[in-house]
């Protein structure tokens, strides 16, 4: 018999010898054991059954595998916009090059005053995230738990979601006037839905067997959400606060550019200040940034999800 | 001791099953599952429930486990308590192997190392040795369902209900489950009963079987299985007394769709 494993795909013509011998443990040769870091003790039947341990590529070409396609869309659009504006379909001064635009953005992330706006905005972001996050799960909690809530406020949680968030910042504006306040309430109404909504459907939708495994091992009360609803839950979850907080970037910016809190001086203001002086490129930039930091933060809460279904085996290799 | 001394019987009866009956629903609706059941399981006994789908085999576990209640009839456990397994090793994927055998013993409020201690014994009794700290997706299914089988054992149960078990596993990797399932229900001293629609399995596993009908699900016969253990699923004396089964199932089967 070889020494080396056989290939994954041909592993159940190996199945039964291996199987046999590994189960009655006869006298005779020892079992062929998978060459294997940390499989060395699994033996017949099982370890052909095992998933294949991936072989991992070096970093170098792994990064590249995936940052090529990137690039070269990032390339195209910036060709496209070079076109447009050699095209002479824009005034200069209204619609800038590609180069004019990087420059006057390489200029504005290198002073104090941008990374001021942007620690304000980001602030803003953070504290009207944890805020929905708060109380999204209060509500999404107390739906699922209680019958006659989820038939009151269950598809107002979901209409809401659907409302722009703009529409409520004319009630803001006349509720909390010009202030912090009208931009956080904005923010939360727009977020705490979509964190509401994923915690309930991932508890309507915690397995039969689970909830039956669990009522077999006697958990109730608090104990059965500690251990069963709530971490069987947390892939959903985990969806609706991705959804959560794009809701809650998209209404801080709505907020910037409409409620300018005096003495603030945020990425969104910054903003409104460039259009007021004509300065495309400078608006331009700004688009950038918030683009960026979309992204970057897209970035972690998809590297959270990975690492969730990794660790479930939910990850369809 | 107790419980000879209140029933006064000779044997011990573990799970006592009296005219049960199960509807669901109601009205002209009402689906009779199980008409007027009768079965008593002794201490020790291995007993295996067989039956074509829709006989309500199910059900009857379900029952007894406490997770439905019976329409008429009595049901008596004696209070004593019951671990599940299902065709599906249902193990939660939010922890490891180690961590799924531990959590009924931490339900139990067993303490940290005492638990951990117990469970690494489970593992040990289900022959999965070092995998404690795999996920239980890194296993195959085979071994899924001993880590199962080793949650069941952690709950402490007197009485083991096993639901298809095995249905999902191939022949080979069942073939092996069934011998690990005889060692553990002998070593450990459980009460297995033990639903199937597999005659030979039932036959290869069973003190006794017993054959249900269909829609609504009754007790056609109870067959005691003689055979000396351990018994091997192709053995001929195995297949005759299989056959002999199959024939009464068919015939069952065919009463029905006339």
């Amino acid at each position: 018999m070889p020494t080396e494993p056989a290939p994954m795909k041909y592993a159940g013509a190996r199945a039964g010898l291996e199987g046999a011998l590994g189960a009655e443990g006869g006298p005779g040769p020892e079992p062929q054991k998978i060459k294997k870091p940390g499989y060395e003790e699994v033996s017949g039947l099982d370890a052909l059954d095992l998933a294949p341990k991936q072989d991992k590529d070096r970093l170098g070409p792994r990064i590249w595998r995936s940052a090529w396609p990137k690039l070269l869309a990032i390339l195209i659009v910036l060709l496209a916009w070079e076109i447009a504006y050699l095209s002479g379909w824009k005034p200069s001064y209204v619609f800038p090059s590609p180069a004019e635009t990087f420059k006057t953005l390489g200029d504005l992330v290198t002073t104090a005053d941008f990374w001021g706006g942007v620690r304000l905005t980001m602030t803003r972001a953070i504290t009207g995230f944890a805020l929905a996050v708060a109380i999204g799960t209060v509500i999404g909690a107390a739906v699922s738990r209680f019958a006659p809530l989820r038939a009151a406020i269950g598809s107002l949680i979901t209409g809401l979601q659907t409302m722009p968030s703009i529409m409520w910042f004319p009630l803001a504006i006349l509720l909390f006037q010009l202030g912090e306040q009208a931009i956080m309430f904005v923010v939360v109404i727009g977020a705490a839905p979509s964190v509401a909504n994923g915690l309930i459907s991932g508890i309507d939708y915690v397995p039969r067997t689970w909830l039956r495994v669990g009522q077999v091992m006697g958990m109730k009360g608090f104990a059965r959400y500690r251990h069963l609803i709530l971490p069987a839950s947390l892939p959903s979850f985990v969806s609706g606060l991705k959804q959560g907080w794009a809701f809650s970037w998209r209404s801080l910016m709505a907020g910037e550019l409409l409620v300018i809190v005096p003495g603030t001086i945020s990425v969104g203001v910054r903003m409104q200040n460039a259009r007021d002086l004509s300065d495309t490129p400078l608006v331009i930039s700004y688009i950038l940034v918030v683009l960026v930091i979309g992204i970057l933060i897209d970035q972690l809460f998809n590297l959270a999800d990975n690492a969730l279904r990794k660790r479930w085996g939910l990850t369809g290799s | 001791m107790s419980i000879l001394e209140t029933s006064g019987v000779r044997t011990a009866s573990v799970v006592r099953i009296e005219n049960v009956s199960k509807t669901y629903g109601s009205g002209s609706n009402a689906l009779l599952a199980l008409d007027r059941v009768s079965l008593d399981v002794q201490q020790g006994e291995f007993v295996c429930l067989l039956g074509a789908s829709g006989c309500g085999k199910s059900t009857l576990l379900s029952l007894v486990a406490g997770l439905d209640k019976i329409s008429s009839g009595t049901l008596d456990t004696g209070g004593r308590k019951v671990a599940l397994m299902f065709q599906e090793a249902a193990l939660f994927p939010w922890l490891s192997v180690i961590g799924n055998v531990e959590l009924p013993l931490r339900m139990q409020g067993v303490g940290k190392a005492e638990r951990r201690q117990r469970a690494l014994e489970l593992l040990e009794v289900v022959r999965l040795e070092g995998f404690g700290d795999k996920r239980p997706h890194e296993l195959s299914g085979g071994m899924r369902q001993r880590v199962a089988l080793a949650r069941a054992l952690a709950q402490d149960a007197d009485i083991l209900l096993m639901d298809e078990p095995f249905g999902a596993l191939d022949a080979m990797t069942r073939d092996i489950l069934h011998d690990e399932l005889e060692r553990i229900w002998r070593e450990q001293n459980l009460t297995v009963l033990f639903v199937t629609h597999n005659v030979r399995e039932a036959v290869r596993l069973g003190d006794r079987v017993i054959l249900l009908s269909s829609r609504p699900g009754r007790v056609i016969e109870d067959f005691a299985i003689k055979h000396p253990r351990p018994r091997r699923i192709d053995s001929p004396e195995v297949s005759g007394q299989a056959a002999e089964i199959t024939d009464r199932l068919r015939a069952e089967v065919a009463r029905h769709a006339n």
